[in-house]
């Protein structure tokens, strides 16, 4: 288990919206579960978003969108990850995020979103699969113990 | 005693008995606990005849995209039969932030309508005569700069500040705790809501300059008792910035209203309205004993209702018609002046205009197809309710005590105290709601798999922003500029000096100065706020 150090998260909440309960409870839900989260809080930009990302050394940046903005978002902080070249960071989304989205913020590499019904636990598994059981024979046994 | 056995932990913690007697109300006397409607404490309602006399004011709240949608928009609610109008207004707007700034890009008219100059406002209410409406504007730290706008816009339609109506949100307090669209730090933020309430006592009489919010601190994980205790020493805290420039008590407590909940995630029937009840009887007895009000007007508890989109599951999205049916008639039973409901599809989106209908039309049928207006406090006397209401005046007291305690409202705010405190225990709620022990229908008791769990939503154009932009630059294009500079260096003079800002934001505006360049000088001014960071 030593092999393992704990999954690295940043949260962050882009744009201009304040509404910041949700962002915030899953943080703790996370630190619960385990990981070492960094939330960076409000109007962060793509830019705040990635430079903090890779100075702390994240395995998962989770971006926190009520407004409707979430695809000009997701798509500019994708796009400059592209441009960087920054691999090995993966991107989830939660928030108010309409049905007929999920798919197109999937097409432009977001790894899972997370929508209203989401449990703590879909989202620390879902997380912890994109993290570590990218492959279906790694997948994360339901024990699941942290190093 | 015989019940105490029988005590019920709710899902709000608070503890009730299987049933209430006359031994559960051994202190109660009707004319020094209760007395009439109309009369001091207040608890039964501010007025005497309450909604015989006038129904509630139907509001939902609305804003779209532009200002000609917004109007248009606003003509057919007005058409429908509402009598106030709620505006949205977007994020760019509430942060002092111009449709063309790099940040605002991807907000612009998405939550509201866009106000980049006064020639926004002007459309706005083309043909909505302003001595004719209320107009409610959600808006906090921009809020000086939105009622400079207003006057401006009414002074053009001809009609004089003492007729205005309605109301700003101006409560920044709230927006550290839980709303976020904070611009400047407290200190000189709390200034410019005393500049508000100073030039509405001195010329708009009918304005509500502050509206105290308690419904987003709820919406942050605030407990009933919370939700009352925080907007109340919010409310000192802005009544103190106006009593030391020299201004009575009796002058400022009837410009402010307060926005309370009534509904959302922790609502409990009974609860909700026995701490709407205690919340009236104290604030009355604070302004009249601490704040030493003389006259009558001074201790009414002005508030509407509101419950946010928390209490909306995504799940099963029809069942939040019966749920916000039931945060209606908790509001009309605790004789709320307006109602603000949240709408079904809350959980998709933006609300869908059928949606918005559907709510006002809830609140239409319990006005007038169920008999609720035809008495005053309806559920006054009852051993329980007023029995929670004497509890939760307690807790409200307790509570205001424990933030003066540490230093008093702001204190708490600075270090972070209240928001990690709301973030705790908004973490307990959800973890509760997951494990089951919070039933929600729907979400973790009587479930369905849903295939297709879509409704309509707005679409957002991605044309409004270019509009917006072009209606910017048309503006800064037939300005005179000279005037615009000359009056921003006024502005930022009149705030160096600590002077009142408001007649002077008023001559800006009118010089069609935008909300960006008005915020950018007074930032130089006032500085910025800092997140607190707690996690």
């Amino acid at each position: 288990m030593d092999r393992e150090r704990p999954i690295r998260v940043l949260i962050a909440k882009p744009g201009l919206d304040g509404h910041d309960k949700g962002a915030k409870v899953v943080a703790r839900a996370l630190k619960d579960a385990g990981m070492e989260v960094v939330y960076i809080g409000l109007r962060q930009s793509s830019d705040s978003t990635l430079s903090t990302a890779i100075e702390e050394g994240v395995d998962i940046i989770g971006l926190s969108i009520l407004s409707g903005s979430h695809v000009p978002i997701c798509r500019e902080l994708l796009e400059r990850m592209a441009q960087q070249d920054i691999e090995g960071i993966k991107v989830v989304v939660g928030g108010v995020i309409p049905g007929a989205d999920v798919q197109v913020l999937k097409d432009l590499g977001v790894s899972e979103v997370f929508r209203g019904g989401a449990s703590f636990d879909d989202i620390t598994q879902a997380i912890r699969n994109i993290v570590r059981g990218e492959s279906k024979e790694e997948a994360v046994p339901k024990e699941g113990k942290q190093g | 005693m015989k019940t105490d056995s029988n005590l019920k932990e709710t899902d709000t913690g608070v503890k009730v008995k299987l049933y209430y007697t006359p031994e559960d109300l051994a202190e109660f006397a009707y004319e020094s606990s209760l007395g009439d409607p109309g009369k001091y404490p207040y608890t039964r309602g501010i007025y005497p005849t309450m909604y015989r006399g006038k129904l509630w004011t139907m509001r939902q709240y609305s804003g779209f995209s532009t200002s000609e949608n917004t109007n248009s928009r606003f003509k057919f609610l007005l058409e429908q039969g509402q009598t106030g109008l709620s505006l949205a207004l977007d994020l760019p707007t509430q942060l002092g932030l111009d449709s063309d700034d790099p940040l605002a890009r991807d907000d612009v008219g998405r939550l509201g309508v866009a106000i980049d100059t006064l020639s926004d406002m002007e459309e706005m209410f083309d043909g909505i005569p302003l001595d004719k409406i209320s107009t409610s504007f959600t808006i906090n730290s921009t809020a000086s700069i939105i009622l400079a706008m207003y006057v401006a816009t009414g002074e053009k339609q001809g009609v004089s500040k003492e007729k205005l109506r309605g109301t700003i949100q101006n409560d920044i307090l709230k927006e550290y705790i839980a709303r976020g669209t904070w611009i400047f730090p407290p200190q000189p933020s709390i200034r410019l809501i005393g500049d508000t309430i100073v030039y509405c006592i001195e010329n708009i009489p009918r304005f509500n300059s502050v509206s105290v919010s308690g419904t987003h601190m709820c919406e942050a994980g605030a407990s009933h008792a919370q939700s009352i205790a925080y907007p109340f020493l919010t409310a000192i805290t802005y009544i103190n910035e106006v009593l030391k420039r020299g201004y009575k008590i009796d002058q400022i407590a009837p410009l402010l209203s307060f926005h309370l909940i009534a509904g959302g995630i922790q609502f409990q029937i009974f609860q909700d309205v026995a701490n709407l009840r205690a919340a009236r009887q104290l604030w009355a007895r604070i302004v009249k004993e601490r704040l030493g009000a003389k006259q009558e007007k001074s201790m009414l508890l002005r508030f509407s209702t509101g419950a946010m989109g928390s209490g909306m599951t995504e799940q099963q999205p029809l069942n939040n018609i019966a749920r916000i049916a039931y945060y209606a008639l908790a509001a009309a039973l605790a004789g709320s002046r307006s109602f603000n409901l949240p709408c079904f599809d809350e959980a998709y989106g933006i609300p869908t205009q059928e949606a918005i209908r559907t709510s006002l039309r809830i609140q239409q049928i319990l006005a007038y197809e169920t008999g609720v207006a035809d008495t005053v406090d309806p559920l006054a006397g009852s051993y329980y309710v007023e029995n929670l209401t004497d509890f939760f005046e307690k807790e409200i007291e307790k509570e205001m005590e424990k933030i003066e305690s540490k230093g008093g409202i702001v204190a708490c705010i600075e270090s972070g105290y209240i928001q990690s405190q709301l973030l705790e225990q908004a973490y307990e709620i959800e973890k509760k709601i997951q494990k089951g022990e919070i039933i929600k229908v729907g979400v973790n008791r009587f479930t369905i798999d849903e295939e297709q769990r879509e409704v309509e939503v707005v679409k957002h154009d991605p044309e409004i922003l270019t509009r917006q932009i072009e209606r910017l630059n048309r503006v800064k294009a037939t300005r005179d500029n000279g005037k615009v500079i000359e009056c921003l260096k006024d502005l930022k003079k009149t705030a160096t000096e600590e002077r009142n800002i408001m007649p002077c934001l008023i001559d800006t505006v009118k010089a069609y100065a935008t909300m960006g360049e008005i915020v950018g000088v007074l930032k130089e001014v006032y500085g910025e706020a800092e997140q607190p960071r707690f996690i």
